[in-house]
């Protein structure tokens, strides 16, 4: 399922991963390859197990078999925590950001996994302005575009090489999206590479370079947006 | 006794309430655990102190610090060795195996120092007080016990307000699974806490076996006071456990003042009840709300 030119590093390789949740199968036999200074998108409905693939990249889940390499080294030992001392940072979906802590404490607290790099208080605040001004103002007050954007925040306090995005348009206004895009351009102009998972097919795909379709766990399409119908989209979404 | 006696003295009790509470407290809110082994962790400390102090000899200062410092191994190890395993999806298991500890430690502690009550000599500040009028006097020992109160709870409000790690407290609280995802090793942080909490309750534990005496069984009317604190300062709040405790070292001393010995701790439960009724999130609860 592996995809794309070889110049470039691969970041994260997944093989024949398998996960459950009790008896039942989220994900059956996933594999892929994500390079460096990419922006995979995974699309697909409800339920077709994109956010359950990101959490067991965070370290959230655990495969039944297979193997998750970052950089080329297995990670399916390591513990969430461990893995942000990595390099690997999720933004969940429905934002959860920490609603007792301030802006400025969530920030803060993004960077207690300690990894050094370019990413601060100062330079968040420059990628989502309309923070700047929240910094004292309790994260649970914030709007959801404004968590939104906290969310990011926090989690590029990390300083992460690749950053796995759940459902970030999720809910928020046109203008609120527009801008999260944009980072998302910006960050991957930086040298981040981006793991996205969306709904919103239209958004996703001007900004993807590779995208996979999802569905009941397994990956039913994958390429470039550009080799892609949205015929075949529309068949690999609906399962038709 | 004066009123205004009866309500002093009340407050001052109050102050060794909310620090049996604190750790209680400070527990439940990392980590959404009931600790029902939490007075007989206090007493526990307080048997600590005794041995220290009648086998090797130290002064009970020597020996305070030695079992704060012992209690709070005792917490890490127990939280990152056994109740770490109790937490997940089954809200019970922490509550049933803490219950078991509890047992445990009561029988070792009878089993080593028999049923008979005990006490640790703090000397003459025991017996010393300040004299404000002809009917009032305050003892310099319970006023100790309140500031030691009030310092214990301001450091850790401070604590978790200001220092790295009370932030990863506090947001380990709001979304453990979040904070994972920030780096934050929740094993490790709920360990700290459990140690932290064992800490103050061992101040407290050692404070109680100077104020009064002490025997292996009375961990359960800890538990149940500093429930009761906790309770009614509202879940979550340290200054809210401390004006519990007040209220409920108020209420028993008044009760007992009113209605003669034994009625202060009807009255006590009866005001907890009351205020239970009245306000079941406590006086300063803090919500945490998404």
């Amino acid at each position: 399922m592996s995809g794309g030119s070889s110049e470039r590093a691969v970041v994260l390789e997944l093989k024949d991963v398998d996960v459950f949740y009790g008896d039942f199968q989220a994900l059956f036999n996933v594999s892929f390859r994500v390079e460096e200074g990419m922006t995979f998108a995974f699309i697909g409905a409800n339920g077709g197990g994109k956010s359950t693939l990101l959490r067991t990249i965070a370290g959230l889940q655990r495969p039944a078999s297979g193997q998750v390499l970052f950089r080329g080294e297995p990670v399916d030992a390591l513990a969430a925590h461990k893995r942000v001392g990595l390099g690997i940072a999720l933004v969940p979906e429905g934002r959860r950001v920490f609603p007792s802590l301030t802006v400025y404490e969530n920030l803060i607290i993004g960077a207690y996994g300690g990894r050094k790099g370019d990413w601060n208080i100062e330079s968040v605040a420059e990628l989502f302005p309309l923070l700047k001004p929240l910094m004292k103002r309790q994260a649970s007050s914030l709007s959801g575009g404004e968590q939104q954007a906290l969310a990011i925040g926090r989690a590029l306090m990390s300083n992460p090489e690749l950053l796995l995005l759940d459902e970030v348009s999720l809910g928020l206004a046109p203008v609120v999206i527009k801008r999260i895009y944009e980072a998302m351009v910006q960050l991957v102009g930086s040298g981040h590479t981006i793991l996205v998972v969306e709904q919103d097919v239209g958004h996703v795909l001007t900004v993807a370079d590779r995208v996979a379709c999802f569905l009941e766990g397994r990956i039913s399409l994958e390429g470039k947006p550009g080799d892609l119908t949205s015929e075949a989209i529309t068949a690999a979404y609906f399962g038709m | 006794m004066t009123w205004a006696n009866v309500v002093i003295q009340g407050i001052l009790l109050g102050g060794l309430y909310a620090l049996f509470a604190t750790g209680l407290a400070l527990v439940f809110g990392v980590m959404r655990m009931v600790n029902l082994a939490h007075g007989d962790l206090g007493i526990l400390a307080a048997f600590v102190a005794l041995f220290i102090v009648q086998s090797l000899g130290l002064p009970l200062g020597w020996a305070t610090a030695l079992t704060i410092a012992i209690m709070f191994l005792v917490g890490y190890a127990l939280q990152r060795g056994l109740l770490n395993f109790t937490l997940g999806t089954d809200d019970t298991r922490p509550i049933v195996v803490t219950f078991g500890l509890s047992i445990i430690i009561q029988n070792a502690l009878i089993m080593k120092f028999s049923a008979d009550s005990q006490g640790l000599d703090a000397g003459r500040i025991e017996n010393i007080s300040i004299k404000v009028s002809e009917q009032l006097s305050v003892g310099w020992f319970p006023l100790i016990v309140f500031v030691i109160a009030i310092a214990v709870i301001a450091a850790l409000e401070v604590f978790l307000a200001r220092a790295r790690l009370g932030r990863a407290f506090r947001a380990t609280s709001d979304d453990r699974e979040a904070a994972e995802l920030m780096g934050i090793n929740n094993r490790h942080i709920y360990s700290l806490a459990m140690a932290i909490a064992l800490a103050i309750v061992a101040v407290a534990g050692i404070l109680l076996a100077v104020r009064t005496t002490f025997d292996p069984t009375q961990g359960s009317f800890r538990l149940i006071y500093a429930f009761e604190a906790v309770i009614m300062g509202g879940m979550g709040s340290m200054w809210g456990t401390l004006a519990g405790g007040i209220i409920l070292g108020v209420a028993q001393t008044v009760g007992t003042q009113a209605f003669g010995a034994g009625w202060g701790l009807v009255v006590g439960h009866l005001v907890f009840l009351t205020v239970l009724a009245v306000r079941p999130s406590g006086f300063l609860a803090k919500t945490v709300t998404a």
